[in-house]
């Protein structure tokens, strides 16, 4: 009776296993993009709606925004070294370039919220127009994931630190370097389609 | 019956894609008005009993339309109802296949029927679309009569600027003469719809949408906001009266002898949020009026933003927003 | 401290209000007393709230819908009931202030809280059994989804209590959303609690998307996958590509209302416009996701009980995913009259008339699959046929919709709140109805009772017509939707005969109740042994009913699209097989509905304002998410051994109970 079972040769039981996880954290990400699209699109067709108000050109400093961009960009090469030393199995390299890429990511938010509190004290607050109402959310909601993805990293290194580097670690890792680098994709059409858009 | 439907179906698809005034029988159209179940007592509806030209093309294109569809539907219910009687389980007599799933014919088929209709109604929408497109302004031999009409909590407002009149809750036309509506509102969002008169339009704050209807004959039309616009929405009707060239003309006699004057203290004591104002004429009214209304969230109107708007052909209201 | 919270926020003056508040209350205390009684609350903590399993969370969802349903449709009768009463200058029993809030809650309900959970409810339940898996991708997601549904659910309830509700229809067009013009919490409440489980909504899509891409049974390549698992997929996808625009428009609707923010006021270069678009990018899409799975559940229902395969299944799998694609492309038909040029409504106009076809095809592929059956008349089948008479007329009055000429008489009319009605009640009720039937038993162990379902059959169907046909009638001659009271004379008559129309659907959702506990009560009547009750065609009817916690105690190898049917036809079925391995399976937690316990607290608290509550439940959430992380210990293993006995019992009580000939098809009995 038993003889010629219809069953699989392999059973996969085990949940969460790690290519599940990347394949569903890259899904978020497609949706998270998709958030990030609404607020392209909407910076899009707010951006002469200055209501009388400043424009971009007026307001942006080029040279500031242009060392945000490139500590984020550096951020994601120390992020990358890291993976390659969590992938060599090397813990300490591990923490330390974690380490590094959280003091750039610090710099990075410590900088946005500089250039925030000097528009908003200049009188170019994010309810000043509807223009502004869309580069303060677009560029905030921007920031809010690199501060999110900071408070990951730190768990992330206290878990490294916990629980060495298992597969869960390594996985996690995996997905948290997607998000770091997808935000620092996400900060380049910000940087090219906001800010430096004024200037061309 | 089905000839009948299909001869309809042949007048009714050359006047679509020919000329659009071919006119139908009117024995025809009572006829086809019955047709759509449950439409019973159908021309006795607003919408089956136009009095305005567009009103009466848009009865045309929805009956057009649903008879086209229906020609798909009527068989598809019929044979769904069929098939579920005929191959009950409990008639052995009728055949059964129980591995048959798979005919390419009859895949080509149902993929045919529903492209071919489809086919139809997408000449049909490109060609009604744009001879119905509500900023197209009508032909006609009788020069058009301005309207500007403004939203209001929960009233509308009705400007003729070629009078300097304008009234509230109550519409004012000649019969057999264009109207030219341009609309906005004063804050929320609104739409501005005398359904036997025909097509609606949204009256939106800051922006101008456009609009043309024409009477063809004299009689007292219910209008109404159509789109949901707060607390005060439902009594935001009013009586479209279409009159005659001469009563027309003795009403707007009679409006600029009225007491009342339309100047920017009296738009703003109007404006306030109140619903069933009694019906009231205005003389005199503000010429800039409506353009200030369309520009009171502009923080710096400047002279030549608006003449530029004016001289827009068809604007769309991005445009007019821009 | 407690921010704009005042007891002042409960209407206390308001008699319906307090009446319902009053039974509410009542009820809630005779069921928590009741489980208190019956010392329920461990079971019912360690079996269902803290449960990871797919059937139990699908479970869950289906009974949130009914509860909402009930409360959805106490809402739509009251509406009926002020329409058949406030005729030629009446004003009714229901104030503007109250109708308006009613009729907005009704629309949010109805789809976020009755369809979305039906739909999510049911493709957790049935999709992992349709492709061999024994859970979802992310069981612990899963869970969280459920919980975060809840709140939002719980949210809207307590807006009725404490403060009040949107005003604004149930899609809240700016600037009324605004706070200029709606001050209130109303459109706080609406926020917050569409955010909280439409986040839920979206965690779901990444999960199911994943468990059908990667969780298949071996052998089960795209195009060997039930149908029902397609349109699940398809609907996913939505799901993923659209939740976002949602929470991203009702985040920046947010900005304006919290934060002085111009993205859609009047003042300062907003644009309500943008509003109205990405709300409807998100909206129409929405619609085919709720429809979409219910497609696939009369593709299946229709199937197995013509005793045929589904006629047509690749043209089924084209059209489903044509209609994904093209749903992206019809969002302006909604708003034809906001005066874009001609160009832009024909465009809109003919794409929305083209995504007709591949829901033509569908009809008549159903059509065919009937052709040549042996229909037997169940309850599952008659929501089938209802479904098709229906759909067909919901679909070509949406194609009159969609023509731009006839929409600017019909948009904003009972004509359009017909049409939706008949789609959505005649697509997505009658859909999820049917397969709540068909796949009872997978889930229970029990058939539902027939008598009641086409009782509830019936009732549905009558009162659809009659409540909705009259609307048609009503849009024909001009009237509008969401009119708190009118003085046409001629409409007066046809909405009596809609309010007798909802009455008659009340009495199909009483007959549903009952169904429900008749069923339960002959449950040991009604058991259903083989697993296969309706003489199956795909995968979830080859294990046992109820389905064991782990699914398949063997992750079968697939070798055709009707796996089990093949597997009965060759005799390969119900054979017992000799060994049994460990399964892994993920542990019950609490994380789920501790981490949507702070989000309750969270949302409530800036709906109110009350922000130090919101800055502690934040930090809540956050943390109790983080601690979750560090649990190492998720999965656990069910012994061979214990697989075993239980897959013993499941034989014995097969061998002992049916026959074998029982357990073959009909048709192979004929042939053989």
């Amino acid at each position: 009776m038993s003889a010629s079972l219809p069953y699989a040769v392999h059973e996969t039981a085990g949940h969460d296993n790690a290519s599940m996880t990347t394949v569903g954290f890259w899904i978020y990400l497609m949706s998270d993009c998709l958030i990030f699209a609404v607020l392209f699109a909407t910076f899009g067709v707010l951006v002469h709606s200055t209501a009388g108000g400043p424009d971009g050109k007026g307001l942006f400093e080029l040279p500031f925004v242009l060392g945000e961009t490139m500590l984020l960009l550096v951020s994601s090469f120390t992020f990358g070294a890291g993976m390659l030393s969590a992938q060599a199995g090397r813990k300490k390299q591990l923490l330390a370039w974690l380490a590094v890429t959280f003091v750039l990511g610090l710099a990075f938010i410590a900088m946005e919220l500089h250039e925030f509190s000097t528009l908003i004290h200049e009188g170019a607050g994010p309810s000043k127009s509807a223009f502004l109402s869309s580069f303060f959310t677009l560029v905030g909601t921007h920031g809010l994931h690199v501060t999110c993805g900071l408070a990951w990293l730190i768990v992330m290194a206290h878990q490294v630190v916990r629980f060495g580097l298992d597969g869960i670690a390594l996985r996690r890792l995996a997905c948290l370097s997607l998000f770091w680098h997808f935000l620092d994709l996400i900060w380049i059409c910000v940087f090219t389609f906001v800010y430096l858009r004024e200037f061309l | 019956m089905l000839n009948l439907l299909v001869r309809y179906l042949r007048i009714a698809l050359e006047s679509a894609m020919g000329a659009t005034s071919a006119r139908l029988p009117r024995w025809l159209v009572r006829l086809l008005c019955t047709v759509p179940a449950g439409l019973l007592a159908g021309c006795h509806l607003a919408l089956f009993d136009p009095k305005g030209d567009i009103g009466v093309q848009e009865r045309h294109l929805i009956l057009l339309s649903l008879v086209l569809m229906l020609m798909v539907v009527v068989p598809v219910i019929a044979l769904t109802l069929f098939f579920f009687w005929r191959y009950r389980a409990s008639n052995t007599k009728a055949t059964y296949a129980p591995t048959w799933a798979h005919s390419t014919k009859i895949e080509i088929v149902v993929w045919a029927i529903p492209c071919v209709i489809v086919a139809f109604l997408a000449v049909l929408i490109w060609r009604s679309t744009h001879v119905l497109d509500p900023y197209r302004p009508l032909a006609s031999d009788v020069p058009p009569v301005r309207v500007e009409v403004v939203a209001l909590n929960w009233k509308w407002l009705f400007i003729y600027p070629d009078y300097g009149v304008a009234s509230v809750n109550q519409l004012v036309i000649p019969a057999n003469t264009p109207v030219d509506f341009v609309l906005t509102a004063d804050s929320l969002m609104n739409s501005f719809f005398i359904p036997r008169l025909g097509s609606q339009i949204y009256a939106m704050a800051g922006m101008q949408t456009q609009l043309h209807l024409i009477a063809d004959a004299p009689g007292v039309y219910a209008g109404m906001s159509s789109a949901y616009s707060g607390e005060g929405f439902s009594d935001m009707r009013f009586n479209a009266i279409a009159t005659t060239g001469i009563g027309f003309r003795q009403w707007i006699q009679r409006a600029r002898g009225a007491p009342a004057k339309l100047t920017r203290d009296a738009y703003r004591a109007l404006s306030q949020p109140s619903t069933n104002p009694p019906a009231m004429v205005y003389a005199d009214v503000d010429r800039n009026l409506f353009q200030s209304v369309v520009n009171q969230y502009m923080p710096k109107p400047k002279a030549e933003d608006m003449s530029a708007m004016a001289s827009m052909a068809h604007p769309t209201p991005k445009q007019v927003k821009e | 401290m407690i921010g704009k919270l005042t007891l002042g926020a409960i209407p206390f003056h308001e008699p319906i209000i307090m009446g319902t508040l009053m039974v509410v209350l009542l009820g809630g205390i005779a069921l928590l007393g009741a489980i208190t009684y019956f010392g329920k609350w461990q079971y019912l903590w360690t079996e269902w709230f803290t449960s990871v399993d797919h059937k139990r969370i699908g479970v869950m969802y289906i009974i949130l819908a009914l509860i909402m349903l009930v409360r959805g449709f106490a809402d739509a009768i009251m509406m009926r009931a002020q329409q058949a009463v406030a005729a030629n200058g009446a004003a009714g029993y229901l104030p503007p202030h109250h109708y308006d809030q009613i009729f907005t809650a009704h629309g949010v309900i109805m789809i976020f809280f009755v369809a979305t959970p039906l739909i999510l409810g049911l493709m957790n339940v049935i999709v992992p059994l349709q492709i061999g898996a024994r859970d979802v991708a992310f069981p612990f997601l899963n869970q969280l989804s459920f919980w975060l549904s809840v709140v939002g659910a719980v949210l809207v309830m307590l807006s009725m209590f404490v403060g009040d509700f949107a005003a604004t229809g149930w899609v809240a067009y700016p600037p009324l959303s605004e706070l200029g013009y709606s001050p209130t919490v109303g459109v706080d409440y609406y926020i917050w609690s569409l955010q909280v489980s439409g986040l839920g909504t979206l965690l779901t899509g990444v999960n199911l998307v994943v468990t059908i891409l990667r969780m298949r049974a071996p052998g089960m390549d795209l195009m060997k996958m039930p149908v029902f698992t397609w349109t699940a997929l398809i609907t996913n996808m939505l799901i993923i590509a659209v939740f976002p625009v949602l929470t991203a428009t009702l985040a920046l609707l947010t900005a304006d209302r919290y934060l002085g923010m111009h993205f859609f006021t009047n003042e300062l270069g907003g644009n309500a416009m943008m509003y109205i678009n990405l709300i409807w990018v998100w909206g129409h899409p929405e619609v085919y996701i709720l429809i979409l799975p219910c497609f696939g559940a009369f593709s299946e229902i229709i199937a197995t009980f013509s005793g045929k395969p589904l006629f047509g299944y690749k043209s089924m799998v084209y059209a489903t995913s044509s209609i994904g694609v093209l749903s992206f492309f019809v969002w302006l038909h909604h708003f034809f009259t906001m005066g874009s040029g001609a160009n832009v409504n024909a465009f809109f106009g003919i794409m929305t008339s083209i995504i007709s076809i591949p829901t033509g095809v569908k009809l008549f592929n159903w059509l065919f699959t009937m052709y040549r059956g042996r229909i037997r008349y169940h309850s599952s089948t008659l929501w089938t046929v209802g479904f098709m008479v229906t759909f067909a007329v919901g679909g070509m009055t949406g194609v009159l919709l969609a023509v731009p000429g006839a929409d600017f008489v019909l948009h904003n009319s009972l004509f359009l709140v017909a049409h939706f009605h008949n789609v959505i009640i005649g697509g997505v009720v009658f859909g999820s109805l049917a397969a709540i039937t068909f796949w009872f038993p997978k889930v229970f162990g029990f058939t539902l009772n027939e008598f009641w379902g086409k009782v509830s059959f019936w009732c549905w169907q009558i009162g659809f017509y009659l409540a909705f046909m009259p609307l048609y009638v009503l849009g024909f001659d001009g009237m509008t939707r969401r009119m708190n009271h009118y003085s046409n004379p001629d409409w007066h008559p046809w909405l009596i005969v809609a309010l007798c129309g909802a009455v008659v659907i009340g009495a199909g959702i009483v007959a549903m109740g009952i169904q429900f506990a008749v069923s339960i009560r002959d449950r040991h009547a009604h058991r259903d042994i083989t697993g296969d009750p309706w003489n199956g065609r795909s995968l979830e009817w080859a294990t046992s009913s109820p389905a064991p916690l782990y699914n398949f105690a063997h992750i079968p190898q697939i070798t055709s699209l009707e796996q089990h049917w093949d597997d009965k036809v060759s005799g390969r079925a119900y054979s017992q097989p000799d060994q049994y391995e460990d399964i892994h399976m993920p542990r019950n937690t609490g994380a789920g509905i501790i981490l949507s316990g702070f989000s309750f607290a969270l949302c409530f608290s800036l709906v109110w304002h009350i922000w130090p509550l919101a800055v502690a439940s934040l930090i809540g959430a956050i943390a109790t998410f983080i601690v979750r992380t560090y649990d190492r210990d998720v999965d656990y293993v069910i012994p061979a051994s214990e697989v075993a006995r239980i897959e013993r019992d499941r034989y014995v009580r097969l061998w002992t109970t049916v026959s074998s000939p029982d357990l073959r098809p009909i048709h192979f009995e004929k042939a053989a």
